[in-house]
């Protein structure tokens, strides 16, 4: 095996021909990255090349949805029996639940038509499955079974049942890439839902929370706040559950309060996922003026369907890079 | 010859191998346990067999696996292209090292690798990485002695230049 190969290889080489042709490679390759950066070439190469790329990610993907398999065929008779049991209850739960919600989201509806907004609380979902493939992007991204030929389009908020886990940020035939609400370049606008007050939850660089930076000093905040979307910005619809807060402190600058909270979906064991398909109507005037100090009559339902955006910030929806 | 067809099927099938085992995903906690395996595999065949690792063929497998990966489309055909000169330019004396060394070899490449993708991201707009992602290349360079021990056992095996 250990062939001479004189020349080819010598023991104190500087041969110039190697070093031009790394230096050719490597300014190709920043050429690549410029260029990509700039206008997002390699989605366009992705979908011309998705007959290639999907399959592999099928592949990819076999080994999480082995283990996913094996673990139900060998888990024992009592845990399954429990859990359906679990299940049930919660179900039943849950219908109790809808069947009160029923009558009021029914007057709710009447009165909002009455008032002549565009709202609608009927949801708009696609059932997604996620493919357990690893993408580099250290876990701030998740890949689903469906694509543009499913409808699926880029921007489109991703919910589980417990929260919002983000939005739809590249499409191929068959396959989505969603950005997570963890990822630090995504902010989603949010108002907590005891007292009011709308702010951006970004994600945070450790990955599996959300920062809140900008809360003025005089907030009232308080560990255990639940956080919904605000729908200002018209990516997420508003309402549905984003976090809770873990903890509040003064930035280190003095001039705001910074809140870490925890997402409410789970977001790292979802394998089942919902894609909304109404977007939230980025029109319509402002109808309710939002209490600005904490109020608990009024609070819990102005938070709960906020649509006040009075100053309406830019594009605040997270919009992937 | 169509052992000369084995090999080169062998040699693609370890490349494709690598990629796919990239994109593998590991249960959460083990997650930033698991190392770059097309770097792996790439340096062992630029050790192995010389004539067939080149920078245009570290750039092409690099220019694949950043169309799979899709983060930035050039980024790891940076990465490949950087590890595999350096290695092409020592291999000569990394080949004389014992196995102890040789893995030390391969960590300072992998940390090398790690940095460079650290100056990409954070020139494309990315945040800091979490600390556990330095953990990568050292499991990277412990599974070495492994790789190397067992691809060299299977090239032995199936008589493969």
């Amino acid at each position: 095996m250990a062939r001479a190969r004189e020349g080819s290889s010598p023991l104190f080489a500087g041969n110039a021909a190697g070093t031009l042709r790394l230096i050719v490679y490597l300014a190709l390759a920043v050429v690549l990255m410029v260029l990509d950066q700039r206008n997002g070439w390699l989605w366009q190469l992705r979908s011309a090349a998705s007959a290639v790329i999907e399959p592999v990610y099928r592949l990819a993907g076999l080994p999480a949805a082995g283990v996913r398999t094996l673990s139900v065929a060998f888990s024992d008779r009592q845990y399954l029996t429990s859990q359906n049991q679990r299940l049930r209850e919660d179900l039943l739960l849950a219908n109790a639940k809808l069947n009160r919600m029923a009558a009021v989201a029914e007057q709710n509806e009447r009165l909002r038509r009455l008032l002549d907004t565009q709202h609608s609380l009927k949801l708009n979902v696609q059932l997604a499955r996620v493919i357990g493939v690893d993408l580099g992007a250290y876990r701030y991204e998740l890949t689903l079974n469906m694509g543009s030929r499913d409808g699926v389009e880029p921007g489109q908020p991703v919910i589980d049942a417990h929260g919002v886990m983000g939005q739809v940020k590249a499409v191929l035939p068959h396959t989505a890439v969603v950005m997570l609400i963890t990822d630090p370049s995504h902010a989603i606008p949010v108002t907590i839902a005891r007292t009011g007050l709308r702010t951006v939850a970004y994600g945070s660089r450790d990955g599996d929370q959300l920062s809140l930076p900008n809360l003025p000093l005089a907030a009232d905040v308080r560990a255990g706040d639940k956080l919904l979307t605000s729908g200002i910005g018209g990516r997420f619809p508003p309402g549905f559950p984003v976090g809770r807060i873990d903890s509040v402190a003064p930035a280190p600058t003095g001039m705001f309060q910074v809140a870490l909270a925890t997402p409410a979906a789970d977001l790292d064991r979802s394998t089942d996922v919902l894609l909304l398909h109404d977007q939230a109507e980025p029109k319509g005037p402002p109808d309710l003026p939002v209490p600005a100090g904490p109020s608990p009559a009024l609070a819990p339902a102005a938070s709960a369907s906020v649509a006040a955006p009075v100053v309406r910030p830019g594009p605040t929806g997270g919009v992937p890079r | 010859m169509s052992r000369a067809r084995l090999s080169q099927w062998w040699f693609v099938g370890t490349l494709a191998a690598s990629l796919l085992l990239m994109l593998v995903p590991l249960p959460g906690v083990l997650e930033p346990f698991k190392p770059y395996w097309p770097a792996l595999v790439l340096l062992y065949w630029a050790l192995e067999s010389e004539d067939r690792v080149s920078l245009g063929l570290a750039f092409g497998v690099g220019l694949f696996a950043d169309l799979l990966d899709g983060v930035l489309l050039g980024e790891q055909a940076l990465r490949l292209c950087a590890l595999v000169f350096i290695t092409v330019r020592f291999r000569s004396r990394l080949r004389f090292f014992p196995m102890w060394q040789q893995a030390l070899a391969v960590l300072a490449l992998l940390l090398n690798d790690r940095i460079l993708l650290l100056l990409v991201r954070i020139l494309a707009g990315a945040s800091l990485p979490p600390a556990s992602w330095w953990i990568s290349p050292f499991v990277g360079a412990a599974l070495w002695p492994f790789l190397f021990l067992l691809l060299d056992d299977l090239r032995a095996r199936l008589r493969i230049q």
